[in-house]
């Protein structure tokens, strides 16, 4: 077996490119689960949702308006993730909130229904294959030479962006009032109430931030990937191992972990390509074994 | 049972209060009232339900109803982040101290309710322990530096009716003095406390009034210069 230097290094840096993706996406599944106490399968929906919102601002709206001109990228960077957030704020409000004090698997299952109906009603209009966005900004076009390798550019963007995204949402969680709060709120939610802080208003912002970080995910996907209505259920089921694997709950934890299952992910990939798809779901195997909370979890 | 309140300047009354947890009924009408500065303690064997009515004037057991009149306004149809802000603080029987927050981040969580609370300085002054320890996780903290925090953390927000729930519990002695001490210095300041303590001795020498509960109801009143020719009928109802 013949293997490159740079053949490595490409695969690598791919594979940090799914790990930025997961981390994401396991990053609002930790935080929506610790307030929410709500395992939420809607998510890899909310991804998908997501990059619909961007191909449809760019080529759906205008056609529909007559116009001639989109929404383009950066403005979906911010419009994809606050329209999905709204949406989950409608949900939050009117169905999820009824669960709360009842067992996880309610909430499990009303989001994995919400999950396959938006599926569904998008596999309706939309080709399943998937289509092409075409939004990418030409200024991310064409590739970046990194000293030790060529890259392409908007992938490289998309690396750097949703790694400072998580830093972000790690400093507001850790170093903040209102992440006091959150905190507070996941530890204790009846003290913190008995405080005067308002839990029930906390667990919907923390929905809305929680699936605006899913929207977030899906609009950055939007130009690699194609968007199809199905993009979301391919990628959430390794997200939720990368988080059984990190461990519910845990900020910093569903960071690294989600970063550091995309680089094995990569490195595997150039070593033995069958394993691939496979070792995630091994290495969540030993863990639950080994420490059953996840590497970062504490034991409930 | 007798009155013994006249109704102007009253800071709490609970006027029969019933609360449950899920199915079980734990307080059956609970009555008493407690004027502006005062210092009562609610008396009791375990399970009699006074850290029930605690937590059921601060809307968090099940369902309650009656009425519970916080500085004269209706508190029983609001929800409990809503009662905190009409000035209560509470220092839960657990502490509760949170262990994914640093030692003044749990000072500094509860929002202030009124403009007039304690600085962090003022706080620091009295407890000068978590001033040294303001960085450490919260429950790397000793037991009684818990305490002080759970007192302190209270005090900072400017609530006026506070519900201390057993704060000597496994203590030192000569921590428990200690908190005896700034809890007359609290009511020195005007604070209106509601204590539920086990520790007979540490709440007689600072209650005005002694209020025993059975059963989920108030079954009798002894005032602070009663306790002494009182204290067989104490003795009775606390099975010592």
């Amino acid at each position: 077996m013949d293997i490159s230097f740079s053949a490595v290094l490409s695969q690598i840096m791919l594979g940090l490119n799914n790990g930025a993706f997961y981390a994401l996406l396991s990053l609002g599944l930790a935080v929506i689960f610790g307030m929410l106490n709500v395992v939420n399968f809607a998510h890899g929906a909310f991804y998908m949702l997501g990059a619909f919102a961007a191909l449809l601002g760019l080529d759906y709206l205008p056609r529909l308006l007559g116009s001639d001109v989109g929404i383009g990228f950066w403005s979906a960077l911010l419009l994809g993730p606050l329209l999905v957030g709204l949406l989950g704020v409608l949900i939050e409000k009117t169905m999820l909130q009824r669960l709360y004090k009842v067992d996880h698997l309610y909430g499990l299952l009303l989001t994995f229904g919400l999950a396959l109906i938006f599926e569904g009603v998008l596999t309706n209009y939309f080709n399943v294959a998937g289509e092409p966005y075409s939004g990418k900004p030409a200024m991310l076009e064409g590739a970046v030479n990194l000293g030790f390798m060529v890259f392409p550019a908007y992938r490289l963007f998309s690396i750097v962006f949703s790694l400072l995204v998580c830093f972000a949402v790690w400093y507001l969680a850790e170093r903040t009032r209102l992440g006091s709060y959150l905190r507070a709120g996941t530890e204790n939610p009846d003290v913190a109430r008995a405080f005067g802080i308002d839990v029930p208003m906390l667990r919907s912002l923390t929905y809305f931030l929680g699936v605006a970080l899913a929207g977030l995910a899906g609009v950055v996907a939007a130009p690699i990937y194609s968007v199809s209505p199905k993009m979301g259920s391919d990628l959430i089921i390794v997200v939720f191992a990368v988080v059984v694997i990190g461990g519910m709950g845990s900020i910093m934890g569903a960071i690294v972990t989600g970063l550091a299952l995309g680089l094995l992910e990569g490195a595997v990939k150039v070593f033995y390509p069958p394993l691939a798809n496979t070792v995630i779901f091994i290495v969540m195997a030993l863990v639950l074994l080994w420490r059953p909370a996840g590497l970062f979890g504490k034991e409930r | 049972m007798r009155d013994v309140i006249d109704h102007s300047g009253e800071m709490l009354r609970l006027t029969g209060l019933h609360a449950f947890y899920g199915e079980s009924h734990i307080l059956h009408g609970i009555d008493f009232a407690v004027r502006r500065g005062e210092l009562v303690t609610l008396l009791g064997r375990n399970g009699a339900g006074r850290t029930t009515t605690l937590k059921a004037i601060l809307g968090l057991t099940s369902r309650r109803s009656g009425s519970v009149m916080i500085n004269g306004r209706e508190a029983i149809g609001l929800p409990t982040h809503r009662i905190a802000h009409l000035g209560v603080g509470w220092c839960p029987e657990e502490r509760a101290i949170f262990s994914s927050l640093s030692v003044e981040e749990n000072l500094l969580l509860p929002p202030k309710v009124r403009s007039d609370g304690m600085s962090l300085e003022e706080i620091y002054s009295l407890f000068p322990n978590l001033w040294e320890r303001r960085a450490s996780q919260g429950t790397r903290l000793s037991g009684g530096e818990q305490q002080m925090l759970a007192m302190a953390r209270i005090l900072r927000t400017g609530a006026r009716l506070l519900l201390l729930d057993e704060i000597t519990e496994g203590l030192a002695p000569v921590i428990v003095r200690k908190l005896g001490e700034s809890v007359q210095l609290l009511k020195e300041r005007g604070y209106t406390i509601v204590l539920v303590e086990q520790n007979f001795h540490f709440a007689a020498g600072i209650a005005d009034r002694h209020y025993v509960i059975e059963h989920g109801q108030v079954v009798d009143v002894v005032e602070a210069d009663e306790v002494s020719a009182s204290a067989g009928r104490l003795d009775h109802y606390l099975g010592v």
